[in-house]
């Protein structure tokens, strides 16, 4: 998008030759078709002449004429992405650390969110863990409680895999009556997805000891809210872990230093951070957490409680909101899908609002649980548009459209959002959210 | 994941185990059952009293110790009031614990309109209130001012003696309006 050729439009035989591959209403292309051209082909077709434009004579730059920085113990971005950060809010004045930032996920691409940009929630800060000095205590209805420290951890066999992490209250905003100005990351960045190594829980109940009637866990943070989460059993012997390392690194503060217990698929509030007590119980405990907040008020007065799989959504990242398309032509429509019932099966575009969809193309493998990437080719010609992706994962659940979803539950219910997102194109290119 | 499976706990391969069997290294046969190498240290409960901090609806959790409304009042206006207010009627960006209505436009859900049991009132306030001294209350204190969020939205009367009998028989105006979705998995 870095050329600016508002004023150009695309030539005639080119606009045959693309449109003759469309495979939904305003201009969204087969991506086969471009693959079967190679990118050079593809890009040629529509920018030649900018780029023949734009070619002068190519001079060296001063970093090709001298020696750059050292190796560094710890690497940052280069200072001209320094854009990349989290969305972060002011800070809490009333209860401190209290909060959330956001991962820009506008500003990304592919489906692993880096560290020092996966999301935060925290209901009282980020605590300084010595780990020497943290202890992770099972007990309640098990043979022998127990006690374990972080290098006791460290010698268990371990698991790798990668999850995405979604706050029950992302996308929340635009659940509510009026619509939201804000970017992709400013809306659904309450997401990220991060291969996350640690012990299975299972390992540490068997060694412990599962009493006869036990059906739940009961597990506490050792942050200043003491967060508390219930999770039934069942779920806690299939695939929960005590993770200990995020993207192969430590775990880092804000996800729970030195462990967080990591519960694939459900509203990430469950996978406890700076995991310190494991409470094996015959029912749950009923916490603030998963009573007051993180249960969802329907139309009637009552309310569903112990919501846990995060349902099947996927948003636009590019174009998405607050962006401007500064050229006619080629783009890629790209944006990320999950579930948290399986994999995602399937991914479909609309550019003209629900009208007409096509199938997008998934990237990679279709991994249970974890962020999918899909791309698809869209030639914009300077119309009205609104784009819109509908998800479906390996259960079948299909992504709702906003007004059905918002039908489901009372206006008060912000929480499990995962209606279809639109993302309005203006005749001047600018993308900006829609109810649509 | 990984291949390691519950059904498949044999160590990597037989000559290995031989070696290790031979140097005695395979002491009991703990290593051989377990899935992990067994490090956690044995804890009784009673290590875990005042650690411990998880009260459930039913009361379990719960210690000893006893308050009223009456009692719970001074113990909320200095402690509580200048966040929720004096009547719980909550302040900006706190929220409100007492009054309110879920078939209100909009639904109003405070502590006494919504929660399910009195039981989170002790817990969470225990764990985590005041947010600039969390667990500084007493667990007299806790007693006294969950009588008093109880009492603000009428549930108590104000010389109720809230205690580890009478707690888990408190009927909160919203109980039995939750369906448990925890099955849905």
């Amino acid at each position: 998008m870095q050329n600016n050729n508002k004023s150009e439009p695309v030539r005639s035989d080119e606009r045959i030759t693309l449109l003759s591959d469309q495979v939904a209403g305003n201009g969204l292309l087969s991506r086969r078709h471009l693959l079967g051209l190679g990118l050079a082909g593809a890009g040629g077709l529509v920018t030649s002449n900018v780029l023949a434009a734009d070619a002068g004579v190519l001079t060296r730059s001063a970093w090709s004429m001298a020696p750059g920085k050292d190796p560094s113990e710890y690497g940052n971005p280069s200072s001209y992405a320094a854009q990349v950060k989290r969305l972060a809010p002011a800070p809490n004045t009333i209860s401190p650390g209290t909060g959330a930032s956001r991962t820009p996920l506008h500003l990304l691409q592919g489906t692993i969110t880096p560290n020092s940009l996966h999301f935060e929630r925290h209901h009282a800060g980020v605590p300084d863990i010595d780990p020497a000095q943290h202890r992770l205590v099972l007990h309640g209805m098990v043979r022998q409680p127990l006690e374990f420290s972080y290098e006791d951890l460290l010698a268990y066999p371990m698991v790798s895999q990668v999850y995405f992490l979604e706050c029950s209250g992302n996308s929340g905003a635009n659940s509510g009556p009026t619509v939201t100005d804000n970017s992709a990351g400013g809306l659904h960045g309450l997401l990220s997805c991060a291969e996350w190594t640690g012990v299975r829980l299972s390992t540490l109940l068997d060694e412990a000891g599962v009493a006869p009637g036990a059906s739940w866990i009961t597990a506490t943070g050792a942050d200043a809210a003491s967060l508390g989460r219930s999770v039934p059993l069942d779920k806690a012997l299939r695939d929960v872990i005590i993770a200990l390392y995020q993207n192969g690194e430590p775990i880092r503060p804000e996800q729970g230093y030195p462990m967080r217990m990591f519960v694939p698929g459900w509203e990430g509030n469950v996978s406890v951070k700076w995991l310190t007590q494991i409470k094996v119980t015959d029912g749950p405990a009923n916490f603030r957490d998963e009573t007051s907040r993180y249960t969802e008020l329907l139309p009637d007065g009552k309310s569903l409680q112990f919501t846990y799989p995060m349902g099947v959504k996927s948003v636009i990242t590019a174009p998405s909101g607050q962006m401007t398309l500064t050229r006619r032509g080629l783009h890629e429509v790209t944006g990320l899908a999950w579930s948290g019932s399986g994999a995602i099966r399937r991914v479909e575009i609309s550019a003209d609002g629900g009208r007409t969809w096509a199938d997008a193309h998934i990237d990679g493998d279709q991994r249970e649980l974890a962020l999918t990437r899909f791309r698809l080719p869209w030639l914009w010609e300077g119309a009205e548009a609104v784009l819109q992706s509908r998800a479906t994962d390996s259960a079948g659940n299909v992504q709702p459209s906003r007004a059905a979803w918002v039908a489901q539950y009372s206006p008060a219910n912000r929480y499990h959002y995962n209606g279809i997102q639109s993302w309005a194109v203006s005749a001047q290119g600018e993308v900006k959210n829609v109810y649509a | 994941m990984s291949t390691h499976k519950p059904g498949n706990r044999s160590l990597a391969n037989p000559r290995t185990l031989a070696a290790l069997a031979v140097s005695g290294l395979l002491l009991g046969s703990a290593v051989m059952a377990a899935e992990g190498p067994g490090l956690g240290k044995p804890i009784s409960e009673a290590q875990l009293q005042g650690w411990d901090l998880i009260v459930a609806p039913d009361g379990t959790g719960l210690p000893e110790g006893s308050g009223t409304a009456a009692q719970g009042q001074a113990v909320y206006e200095q402690k509580c009031a200048a966040c929720h207010g004096m009547q719980g009627e909550g302040t900006p960006g706190v929220p409100a614990l007492a009054g309110g209505s879920l078939t209100a436009t909009p639904p109003v859900m405070t502590a006494g309109s919504y929660w399910p049991h009195a039981s989170t009132i002790f817990d969470y306030v225990r764990r985590a209130m005041p947010p600039l001294a969390p667990k500084s209350l007493t667990d007299t204190e806790v007693y006294q001012v969950t009588a008093y969020v109880l009492h603000l939205h009428g549930i108590v009367e104000r010389d109720f003696v809230l205690d580890s009998a009478s707690l888990p028989q408190v009927k909160m105006p919203n109980a039995g309006n939750f369906i448990d979705r925890s099955q849905v998995q």
